[in-house]
């Protein structure tokens, strides 16, 4: 397994080896299937869309539906204007969706095919809409890609009519449909009339109904996304994939916003009760404290398996950043934090995170890859690793257990409908630390050693 | 109004116009022509992908001792990046890559300003952290747009790490669909490649071209083909690797599995270095029965041909009790296939064995010829088709031999071996089979609300959209990565998950009881 990665680290500036991110226009297709009765659409080569919709419908275990404009060599001299004026046509036809969310791709973007022209000029039925994000491949990761899709349905659809609707917009991050109906449970739970945005809740965790349709019941909608312009207040969760979304929301609309981690772990979650504490006005709920107080509770009970064990964790920024915070909570070690993601912001929140928590030898790094993280590993190693199923291949190497949290998780079922976030999310992270952690002692110690009761 | 009537009716003109040529019903007798190979419409939702997958994902990604850098955007290595189930062992004399995912993560400053500067460092670095005996480079869409010279990147760093070095350009918008770049990737190994080894020929050596050993199908063939006293000089690509492919022109004779991806390399093969080619089909007992007797008549050597039926015999064997067992679970049932350029057709008859009969079929980037058959060629080149190269190669003057004379090739043709020949799906498909080339996503709701199969063969896209609609779906890109289904007990792999596939529980539980009983109980007013 990963035979001829060295152990001697080496200094690289142009190959990238075992990426931790992935490009930009299948974060947008993600956050336009969190519309209700949208077509995602991508504006490239016929491979671009099938690989994304591989790579969601892998992850999700449940169709994700997109078309494209399918250049041709032709189309890539003369611009792709023909090929997407087809696409509406005959996507608006055939699959009859209430909006298409066209995204980018390197191809379209190097020839500098203008988007705002195109849609403009092309002929959209009565009542139907089209928006656009520019999300080239070569820039950021598709936490960027998924990012620019809320702002360019922002800057297509919210209006701001003078009237307020009482309501919180939530930017729920690069989550879960399961960790979305946790927010939403949560917001519901304190008394918050909200919008969110992309909601993928209801769409890629749709239920088996014995008939196919093509837009489940989740989603968006059309009409919400107008009135987030109308919102009281925006909560940005998750301070790197959400804050473009909030400040697009400010700038075109004047809605305030608020930024904060994804709500994971106790702190962290507190941080998103007291927000909507404050937003709602209304006294948290017993039910809320009660699952607080387990989850207490339960650290306290194993906290003898979990405490300074050391972690790499992996993945997108933001849920890193979280997911570190809570094995902190956890009184473990987040020794190495890596994302792909490119921006400086990550490593100065975890150096924040290791200073706060006063823990020493801990690294982290953005617009990083597996392949390093594996070299780090193989110097000095971790007890646990965790992220999404790519990192398998090096927890099988150097023998290492692994918790599958993030994106994305090809190997393994039922992940996509649970949460992580919340302290019902924090509660399952901490079974599934602890099971990999236990379960690993249980399969290491000496036969004498074996614990009936631990 | 017949089903393909009734769905070609709801498209507008232009759609209709364009469709009607690649939606076909099989009659018996009749010639069945159909248009393949052309563009996919915009916005239709194809199945296709790309030149690029093509190349890199297919054919040349499963060489497992070359470091292959994607010159792009992160994306498209990372897509192909352990997602085609094109398994590979190293050992101690072979590194294997296939676990890593190599890119030159190209930025916009490289956009901006070129990128054959980070290819070069890119190979470097690749150079001294892994020193591998050969590099290969694909290019993605805006390396082509820009102008990156691929090619003189790849001669440069040949000349200074005195190791193979090559270069695809293999752009994702080349081409109408994965096709163009199982061509480019061709053209590229042949020119780069075979041929440049120095091994000397051993007696009954072949190539298996078109088998890329997805969940150990490769293996699977090789074990029984080794079994018969047979050599394989290499694998074409599945765990194959650079270092075998080298010595490919020094085979007897090329077993071509997938004709789609590979029939520009048997061909090129038979006139450069003189090796005849048989198309093979090692999916399905009757296929792989007929391909191991092809083979030994090629051959013509008793103890070979004895040695082929007793093998024949001994597989058989292991697995009858078994396929008696699941044909009685399947038969009569009806299914549906949609994969590739080949696989529909190798399917066929191991359904048809199991009997279950496909009713609905097609390709995603077939050619006419993989429909008809190869009397169809030469086709006529549109605009598309002349983008993707197409080389000429002649007789090597020093390593072209042949096993047979030309009589006797002869004299075997007209005994009815399929040398440089293949009859295409139209031999095994059914009569009113209902045929689409470059299916989509409306034909294929529409398909299986009408004719309503058993089982629905596709990939991971159209999947659980099958499988919403209450219809057993497996995949036959990955197996559901399950395998290998080639070989005798390939067939009984397969038939087992087909079994467990249309026998999964959980679909008798799909209806909620109070969407059936009533579940408000109590009186009405006055019936005390």
């Amino acid at each position: 397994m990963l035979d001829v990665t060295p152990k001697e680290i080496s200094e690289r500036s142009a190959l990238r080896i075992n990426p931790l991110k992935t490009c930009q226009p299948v974060g947008a297709m993600y956050a336009a299937l969190g519309v209700h009765n949208c077509m995602p659409h991508s504006h490239g080569s016929q491979g671009c869309c099938s690989y994304h919709r591989m790579f969601l419908t892998r992850h999700f275990k449940d169709p994700a539906i997109a078309a494209s404009s399918s250049f041709t060599e032709g189309a890539s001299v003369f611009g792709g204007g023909s090929n997407l004026k087809t696409a509406i046509k005959n996507i608006f036809d055939l699959y009859e969706p209430d909006i298409i969310a066209v995204h980018t791709t390197c191809l379209s973007e190097t020839i500098g095919d203008d988007l705002v022209t195109y849609i403009t000029d092309a002929k959209i039925p009565e009542g139907k809409i089209v928006v656009h994000a520019n999300t080239p491949s070569y820039v950021g990761s598709h936490i960027t890609g998924f990012s620019s899709m809320i702002t360019g349905l922002i800057h297509y659809l919210s209006v701001n009519t003078g009237e307020k609707n009482g309501k919180l917009a939530l930017f729920p991050g690069f989550v879960n449909p399961g960790d979305m109906r946790e927010m939403k449970k949560l917001m519901t739970l304190m008394g918050v009339k909200y919008t969110m945005l992309p909601d993928t809740s209801g769409v890629m965790d749709s239920p088996m109904t014995g008939e196919y349709t093509m837009y489940p019941k989740g989603g968006t909608t059309i009409d919400d996304i107008k009135d987030l312009g109308n919102c009281e207040l925006s909560l940005a969760l998750g301070e790197i994939t959400s804050t473009p979304p909030a400040e697009s929301l400010k700038n075109k609309c004047k809605v305030p916003f608020a930024t904060l981690p994804l709500p994971i772990g106790i702190e962290l979650t507190d941080q998103y009760i007291m927000a909507l504490n404050r937003f709602s006005k209304n006294e948290v709920p017993y039910i809320i404290e009660e699952e607080r107080g387990q989850l207490v509770d339960i650290l306290l009970d194993s906290h003898k398996y979990s405490q300074n064990k050391t972690v790499a964790i992996y993945g997108d920024p933001d849920t890193v950043l979280a997911l570190a915070q809570f094995t902190l909570e956890m009184g473990m070690i987040p020794k190495y934090l890596v994302t792909g993601t490119p921006g400086k912001t990550f490593e100065a929140k975890a150096n924040e995170l290791f200073e706060k928590f006063g823990v020493e030898g801990c690294t982290a790094k953005g617009n990083a890859d597996l392949f390093e993280l594996h070299q780090w590993i193989k110097n000095d190693s971790v007890d646990l690793m965790i992220g999404g199923t790519h990192g398998k291949y090096v927890a099988k190497a150097e023998d290492i257990p692994l918790v599958r949290a993030g994106f994305p998780i090809v190997d393994r079922y039922v992940h996509s409908y649970l949460p992580l976030v919340g302290y019902k999310g924090a509660m399952r992270l901490a079974e599934m630390i602890l099971n990999a952690l236990m379960d690993r002692q249980d399969r290491d110690c000496a036969d004498e050693d074996m614990e009936m009761i631990m | 109004m017949d089903s393909r009537d009734k769905v070609l009716d709801q498209y507008s003109s232009k759609l209709y116009k364009n469709r009607k040529e690649h939606v076909i019903q099989i009659e018996d007798g009749e010639p069945n022509v159909i248009a393949a190979d052309t563009r996919a419409i915009p916005g239709i939702m194809t199945n296709r992908g790309c030149c690029y997958a093509g190349c890199k994902g297919v054919v040349i990604g499963p060489l497992k001792d070359v470091v292959q850098i994607v010159h792009g955007p992160i994306g498209c290595s990372y897509y192909a990046w352990g997602t085609r189930r094109n398994k590979a062992k190293g050992d101690e004399n072979t590194k294997n890559f296939l676990e890593y995912c190599f890119s030159t993560d190209m930025q916009e400053t490289d956009i901006v300003f070129g990128g054959e500067k980070k290819l070069k460092k890119a190979i470097k670095e690749a150079v001294e952290i892994f020193d591998p005996a050969c590099i290969m480079i694909a290019s993605t869409c805006p390396v082509g747009l820009i102008g990156d010279d691929i090619h003189a990147v790849a001669a440069e760093a040949e000349e200074m790490y005195n190791i193979k070095v090559v270069a695809f350009s293999c752009e994702g918008y080349k081409g109408v669909s994965q096709s163009g770049g199982h061509h480019i990737a061709n053209n590229g190994l042949m020119k780069n490649v075979i041929g440049t080894g120095d091994a000397k020929p051993v007696k009954y050596s072949i190539n298996l071209l078109g088998e890329y050993n997805i969940g150990g199908d490769g293996w699977e063939i090789c074990r029984v083909l080794k079994r018969i006293g047979y050599n394989i000089v290499s694998v074409m690509t599945g765990d194959g690797s650079y270092a075998e492919m080298k010595n490919a022109h020094t085979a007897d004779l090329n077993l071509v599995q997938c004709h789609r991806s590979i029939n520009y390399i048997a061909e090129m093969l038979k006139t450069k270095y003189g090796t005849e080619w048989l198309k093979v089909n090692f999916i399905g007992i009757e296929g792989i029965k007929q391909s191991l007797r092809d083979v030994a008549a090629f051959f013509n050597d008793p103890a070979l041909t004895a040695k082929t039926e007793a093998v024949i015999a001994d597989e058989e064997e292991e697995i009858a009790v078994g396929m008696v067992y699941y044909k009685s679970m399947l038969k009569d049932k009806t299914a549906a296939i949609y994969v590739g350029g080949s696989r529909t057709h190798h399917y066929i008859n191991l359904l048809k064995s199991l009997g279950v009969e496909v009713i609905l079929a097609g390709y995603e980037f077939a050619h006419r010829d993989d429909y008809e058959g190869r009397q169809v060629l030469p086709l006529k080149m549109d605009a598309d088709s002349k983008n993707i190269e197409s080389i000429t190669v002649v007789k090597d003057p020093t390593k072209y031999r042949t096993f047979h004379t030309e009589e006797r090739i002869k004299e075997l043709k007209e005994a009815g071996l399929p040398i440089e020949s293949y009859d295409g799906l139209w031999a095994d498909i059914a009569d009113k089979a209902m045929i689409t080339d470059d299916y989509n996503q409306f034909e294929t709701e529409a398909f299986l609300k009408l004719l309503k199969p058993d089982i629905f063969f596709s990939g991971i896209k159209d999947k659980y959209i099958v499988q919403r609609s209450g219809v057993p779906s497996r995949q036959l890109h990955s197996y559901d990565y399950s395998g290998p289904y080639a070989g005798f007990k390939g067939a009984l792999n397969f038939a087992r998950d087909v079994t467990l596939a249309v026998n999964t529980p959980a679909f008798s539980l799909v209806q909620a009881p109070w969407k059936s009983e009533p579940t408000l109980i109590g009186n009405l007013g006055g019936m005390e």
